[in-house]
């Protein structure tokens, strides 16, 4: 296998790479010409190296195999995909801008809930979530920040418009994938990163660690910072693991935690219990204080939620956070960012149709076979309908199911997702590729310098999801000179 | 240190030494059903009986012919003592605390719980039972030796020292009692028997040339026992193990006072033992003595460590 731009033809779609067959776009013309000298020996030999390099790392992995789902078995491609820095510094605006208005939004709600009182979101909005959390009500984190960490997730339309998919609030997952791509495509290209200007993703654990430090409620230069992972099975534990020795912070399960009758939170250690500032919670809220949320959760701490409200200690992200992360709220977002910092989005929401308005549920309904119809509360790209992609049994499913409970769905137009152009088998073909960036906010906002990008790596497919046939790349925010 | 990390690397080791020397056992007592003449009144029951589990066995297994007994001491995965029951245990504990050992170390105890759970499960000859037994032998040696060689001896590394010398003293005691005259049936010429079996003994622990250079006698019990209890340089002595053992909990971890008087206690229990009259009679009962003060150490460690007491700590 040779690679030759002038037969790569990504059609009608927008490709990251290859605008038109032969035709490299600016900032990825020094590594397309690149690839395209390979010898068909040289490139295999590259994936080849790929390959062990994970198959090394592998050797961790698949113990967890034993488990349910690994995400480790999703294949990574050696062609990296390419951004420009100048197009990337207008998306981190964009990402903090959002990021600041739906913390204010989750704020609000938990407080004065004046967006509800000013008519801007309608009330069962929050009565209809699942995800509102009443125990929280009235509780001020430290700096009125909620969400700490977020993965959303950026697609690119056909007309090259990036758009915001999604907001993941909860638990995001995927940033170490991202950091370990990028140690695998040095290893794989050292000769591209004396070439190019590409900016570092491997910062990520110390921005995680400050970030996480200052939220602690003592003002100490190292407080006790602690992941709390819900344990081995989790298929996330990698992760977990990984991004606590990153921060060199205890890797603690719901067990070795205790909240004392001061309600501090301390941890079981050989020299007896020691105070906890600051958790970077990996569990979910259900399952973070039996007394709180879930009486059965063997998971949590009991009289966890008693010591975040008294100020006591941090919870990243904060309780209850995750009730911006729903799909009817998603439809909400440029009104939220108007309300809150009167500005317009700088990056757009795909335009959604709410199933619970009739008008806007009779459109859903009539055009099911041109919509992605998706839950309000799932993530992972479970229970979701492409209706081009559906057969009419499926789309009569959901049909069903909207008319159920309209509030639990809303349509999305089917974007043309854009491409990359990806190793499969023999040849380099175009497949459909998403963006996750993981956005930190507390006193101050970070964004990674690009993110985890996932490619479906079946012919067509629009699901990238690591659980459903998706791979991942290597993402390069390339400085392209001349500004 | 999390408690539960330091009580999961304690286990780890202690399982991992289990394994060891449960296969040395098992080795030593195939010899000696093999080399000692009928009517000696040895049988196969007596080696459930080292292992302390008679109870369990008795209630699983009708007969105690060599085939049950060697399949519960290897391969029974609901003995709680098993060799293949040891290294899954090693292996659970180690694989949630890999983040603090070198990553070879929790490789190599991967690939040995894999390679034991392949070989136990189909027929073994004598031949390979042998040579299996060697080899796991000589991979949890290995385990032992790249642990010590490659991670820092901070308080993590102490809490794998002190599991496995509290295993290995535990251990070796047992082994000792194969060579204890109670299995002998009354009335039988022992004399000739004795040295062979002593030998034995001191072979399964890897000691017979070790003890050959520093007691430089012949094969004799009462010094035998001398060497393997009372010697504080031979690593697998029971002296020796218990001077690591209380070396860890006065100069390496915190809050260490009654584990350490515990430490101390057994310290002098076995310095104190009179060998040439234990070996007379009375080792058996001597033997099952320290092993009550070795719970009562583990007692003591998982007290202080383990499970912390919240009321008073707080």
């Amino acid at each position: 296998m040779e690679i030759d731009w002038n037969s790569y033809d990504p059609g009608e779609l927008y490709d990251e790479m290859i605008s038109s067959p032969g035709h490299p776009r600016r900032a990825a013309r020094a590594i397309a010409t690149y690839l395209q000298k390979l010898t068909a020996k040289q490139l295999g030999r590259r994936q080849h190296a790929a390959d062990l390099a994970i198959a090394e790392m592998g050797v961790t992995f698949t113990v967890y195999s034993e488990g349910t789902n690994i995400d480790r078995t999703w294949p990574f491609d050696i062609i990296p995909r390419i951004i420009p820095q100048k197009e990337w510094s207008h998306i981190e605006e964009g990402l903090e801008q959002r990021m600041t208005a739906l913390n204010m939004f989750i704020h609000d709600l938990y407080n004065d809930q004046k967006i509800i009182k000013d008519g801007i979101v309608p009330k069962k909005l929050i009565s209809g979530s699942k995800s509102f959390m009443p125990q929280c009500i009235g509780a001020t984190p430290r700096y009125n920040v909620w969400a700490h960490i977020c993965g959303s997730d950026l697609v690119r339309d056909g007309d090259g418009t990036v758009y915001v998919l999604e907001d993941n609030l909860r638990v995001p997952s995927g940033v170490s994938y991202m950091i370990e791509n990028r140690s695998i495509t040095k290893r794989v290209f050292p000769e591209l990163f004396s070439k190019h200007r590409i900016l570092p993703v491997d910062d990520y654990p110390a921005h995680l660690f400050d970030m996480l430090a200052s939220l602690s409620p003592r003002p100490l230069d190292y407080p006790e910072i602690v992941v709390m992972t819900p344990g081995i099975y989790n298929s996330a534990y990698f992760e977990h693991s990984f991004l606590a020795q990153q921060m060199g912070t205890e890797l603690v399960e719901g067990s070795d935690l205790v909240v004392c009758d001061d309600n501090c939170v301390y941890m079981k250690t050989i020299d007896g219990l020691q105070r906890v500032d600051v958790i970077y919670r990996r569990v979910n809220d259900e399952f973070l204080d039996p007394e709180a949320f879930n009486d059965d959760s063997v998971l949590g701490v009991r009289g966890l939620l008693r010591a975040w409200r008294a100020g006591n200690v941090a919870l990243a992200n904060a309780p209850g956070a995750g009730v911006a992360d729903d799909k009817l709220v998603y439809s909400y977002v440029p009104e939220i960012i108007k309300y809150y910092l009167d500005q317009d989005p700088i990056i757009p929401n795909v335009p959604s149709y709410r199933c619970d308005d009739k008008k806007q549920r009779d459109y859903v309904l009539a055009n099911l076979n041109k919509l992605v119809v998706k839950p309000a509360n799932e993530s992972g790209g479970y229970g979701m309908l492409v209706g081009p992609h559906a057969s009419a049994a499926e789309r009569n499913k959901f049909a069903n199911l909207i008319k159920r409970n309209p509030r639990n769905y809303i349509g999305q137009p089917t974007l043309k997702l854009s491409t990359a152009p990806t190793i499969c088998g023999q040849k380099v073909e175009p497949r459909h590729l998403d963006l996750r960036p993981f956005i930190l906010q507390s006193d101050r906002t970070y964004v990674t310098s690009g993110g985890l990008t996932r490619v479906a790596l079946r012919k067509g497919s629009l699901v990238v999801n690591s659980s459903q046939g998706g791979g991942s790349k290597d993402t390069w925010i390339v400085e392209t000179g001349g500004k | 240190m999390l408690s539960r990390v330091a009580e999961r690397l304690y286990w780890t080791a202690r399982y991992l030494e289990r394994a060891e020397n449960t296969a040395r056992l098992v080795k030593v007592y195939s010899n000696l059903m093999l080399d000692l003449p009928n009517g000696v009144g040895l049988n196969w029951h007596q080696l459930v009986d080292i292992s302390g589990a008679q109870a369990f066995f008795d209630s699983h297994y009708r007969t105690s012919g060599k085939r049950n007994v060697i399949r519960f001491m290897l391969s029974d995965t609901d003995n709680q003592g098993s060799l293949l029951t040891s290294l899954t245990m090693a292996r659970e504990n180690i694989r949630t605390t890999r983040d603090l050992v070198p990553s070879e170390g929790w490789e190599h105890v991967n690939e040995l719980y894999l390679f034991a759970r392949k070989e136990l499960t189909g027929k073994m000859l004598l031949k390979d039972r042998y040579e299996f037994l060697s080899e796991v032998v000589m991979r949890t040696q290995q385990i032992t030796g790249l642990l010590a060689g490659t991670m820092s001896h901070g308080a993590a590394y102490q809490f794998i020292r002190v599991g496995r010398n509290l295993e290995r003293a535990d251990m070796t005691t047992r082994i000792l009692d194969v060579g204890s005259a109670t299995l002998i049936a009354p009335g039988v010429q022992l004399e000739r028997l004795e040295n062979r079996l002593w030998t034995y003994v001191l072979r399964s622990l890897s000691a017979h040339q070790m003890y050959r250079q520093y007691v430089r006698r012949r094969v004799q019990a009462s010094q035998v026992l001398a060497f393997l209890l009372q010697d504080t340089d031979f690593p697998r002595a029971v002296a020796h193990t218990l001077g690591e053992i209380a070396s860890c909990l006065e100069h390496k971890l915190p809050h260490s006072d009654e584990p350490l008087r515990a430490a101390l206690r057994l310290q002098r229990l076995v310095a104190e033992a009179n060998v040439n009259k234990l070996h007379a009679e009375g080792l058996h009962e001597f033997i099952d003595q320290l092993q009550l003060e070795f719970g009562n150490l583990h007692q003591q460690i998982s007290t202080t460590w383990f499970s912390l007491e919240l009321d008073e700590a707080v």
